[in-house]
């Protein structure tokens, strides 16, 4: 069986769940290895091995985690030319498409960002992409070099296939250029407890019909019952009751939960382009021609800040 | 310092787009513009210039003919000439074809800093930047939010899922700009007739002495092999409250078991 690389992504000594996804894509085509950049710790080994990785190539030179991107892309690099892998898998985030950039270079290879599939069609890597702002599905077949992908978070369901995993310390040269770009400081997001947004199983998102940073609280408090990442539409966060990360549309986040909940939210094209893969839709809004109502599963016509607070109620009660 | 902006002509996005035969996207059969992400890229290098830490700054756009528009609105916002290459055989050109060109083009230019839009309106790939960053063998800080450049480096503000970063990038280099880096200026009708008249230079592939077996539909590393519109979602229901809503909607949560 072919190898299929995936690069790890980790949030402090968590390994993030979107690797998880990762790996359980490079199942359906060869068998995993992990490039990890950082300290092989068992902990960490032991989530990624759960997830069917075989191999864990740690990288645990500084250099890595000191500059930007490159490094990482050229830790991929050194170990695809060990293993000649079928595909490299990659999140789609900042880091996966600086990684996946530089390693189609390199590599000469195809590329396709925001998979949402992957698969093996006689021995080439087909990848499916919600295209044009989710308006066309397009499958798109890579032709040379080992194939490389970004993967869209929440569009592969996390499966565990418990192995054991080698670890392989890999010590790379790197060039000047990966040490062209220096990460002076880094503050993580305040924890705010609840799930990442990209990442979600559920979210709530409020827009224009919030109206205020403290109706916000309203969004917040229902998440928070459901369990659920709070979003926001563009003109929630360019008002600034929400900040600028919790932004989901074309030049925010993209995202697909199992559950999407919009509140005060028309829905205009720019918005839809980043939420109209979740797999359920409900809104909340005032104006009965929204056209949030068109792409919903279930629309009611009212007033968030009736109906939310009375759905969180509800929602309470059911939970006990 | 010299700074170069990549801009591209895309479709319209509220525009209906289709697809030719080849499965490329038939520009010729809508309207373009100006990405609009590039308008950020574009505002930042502007500003740059107006404060004098820009000498100089050129617009640089590998596209069609009508492509010049984009340019021309660049121009308008700021700037004091633009590169446009025009050539048929570009057409197909996947991600590492566009970067090549680019690439070339912008080593005609010159240019100590490069600013890009965070990715095309049309493409969304978010990778052209580095794949430039990397074939002219210089530094890239991608996502940036704020940029500050001092001296011989470029201090740049990115916001991830996870944490916010401060990122030191050493010049030449290649930045990608996000809608957080300040709206672009609305042109003056004395800008947009300014702009008409500032130098826009032409170039074919050959000018730029690319190969031509490595770019266009036929030397692409990937081919789109079907694409269809995304199946509608079934049309839902929808229902106006009159008290009863917030329970009816945790019915409908419980139903599908979200709760």
């Amino acid at each position: 069986m072919s190898a299929v690389l995936v690069l790890a992504e980790t949030s402090g000594s968590t390994v993030r769940k979107s690797t998880f996804e990762l790996l359980t894509a490079a199942r359906r085509i060869g068998e995993p290895g992990v490039v990890l950049i950082g300290d092989a710790t068992d902990d960490v080994v032991a989530a990624l091995a759960e997830y069917g990785a075989t191999t864990v190539y740690a990288v645990p030179a500084p250099e890595a985690r000191e500059y930007l991107s490159v490094p990482a892309a050229e830790a991929v690099v050194e170990v695809a030319g060990r293993v000649s892998p079928v595909a490299v898998l990659v999140g789609s985030g900042p880091l996966g498409k600086d990684v996946a950039a530089r390693v189609a270079v390199r590599l000469d290879s195809g590329i396709v960002t925001d998979a949402v599939a992957v698969e093996l069609d006689d021995n080439s890597v087909v990848a499916t992409q919600n295209i044009v702002s989710g308006r066309y599905v397009a499958r798109t077949k890579v032709l040379r070099g080992p194939a490389v992908i970004t993967v869209r978070p929440n569009s592969i369901g996390a499966e565990p296939a418990p192995a054991t995993a080698t670890v392989v310390t890999v010590d790379v040269t790197f060039s000047d250029q990966a040490k062209g770009a220096r990460l002076v400081e880094t503050t993580p997001k305040a924890g705010s407890g609840r799930p990442e947004l990209t990442e979600a199983a559920f979210v709530v998102a409020g827009g224009r019909g919030v109206g205020s940073a403290d109706g916000f609280g309203i969004v917040e408090e229902l998440a928070d019952a459901l369990g659920a990442a709070v979003g926001a539409s563009r003109t929630a966060t360019d008002s600034g009751w929400a900040p600028h990360d919790l932004q989901i549309g074309q030049t925010g986040k993209t995202v697909a939960p199992q559950l999407y909940l919009a509140a005060g939210i028309s829905g205009a094209i720019q918005h839809r382009a980043g939420m109209q893969s979740s797999k359920t839709i409900v809104a909340v809004n005032k104006d009965p021609k929204a056209p949030i109502f068109a792409i919903a599963d279930l629309g009611v016509v009212g007033d968030l800040h009736t109906v939310l607070p009375a759905l969180t109620a509800a929602v309470r009660d059911r939970k006990g | 310092m010299k700074v170069a902006v990549l801009v591209k002509y895309v479709p319209e996005p509220t525009a209906s787009w289709s697809f030719a035969a080849d499965n490329t996207l038939d520009r010729a059969a809508v309207d373009g513009r100006l990405s609009e992400l590039d308008e950020y890229a574009v505002e930042q290098a502007v500003r740059l210039k107006e404060s004098g830490v820009a000498d100089e700054v050129v617009h640089v756009s590998v596209g069609p003919a009508k492509a010049l528009d984009a340019l021309r609105k660049a121009l308008a916002i700021g700037g004091d000439s633009a590169l446009h290459v025009v050539d048929d055989s570009v057409h197909g050109s996947d991600a590492l074809g566009t970067s090549l060109v680019l690439a070339e083009a912008l080593r005609r230019v010159g240019a100590d800093l490069v600013l890009t839009g965070m990715a095309s309106t049309d493409g969304e790939m978010s990778v052209v930047p580095s794949m430039v960053a990397d074939r002219l063998g210089i530094a890239q800080g991608t996502f940036a939010g704020e940029i500050t450049v001092d001296g011989g480096s470029v201090s740049i503000r990115r916001d991830t899922d996870v944490a916010t970063e401060q990122v030191d990038v050493r010049l030449p280099a290649v930045v990608s700009v996000t809608d957080q880096a300040g709206e672009a200026r609305y042109p003056a009708f004395k800008s947009i007739m300014q702009a008409k008249k500032k130098p826009v230079d032409t170039a074919t592939v050959a000018d730029l002495g690319v190969d031509p077996a490595r770019i266009g539909l036929g030397a692409a590393a990937v081919s789109v092999v079907e694409i269809s519109p995304t199946p509608p979602r079934e049309a839902g229901t929808v229902i106006v409250d009159e008290g009863e809503a917030a329970g009816q909607l945790a019915e409908f949560l419980a139903g599908r078991g979200f709760i």
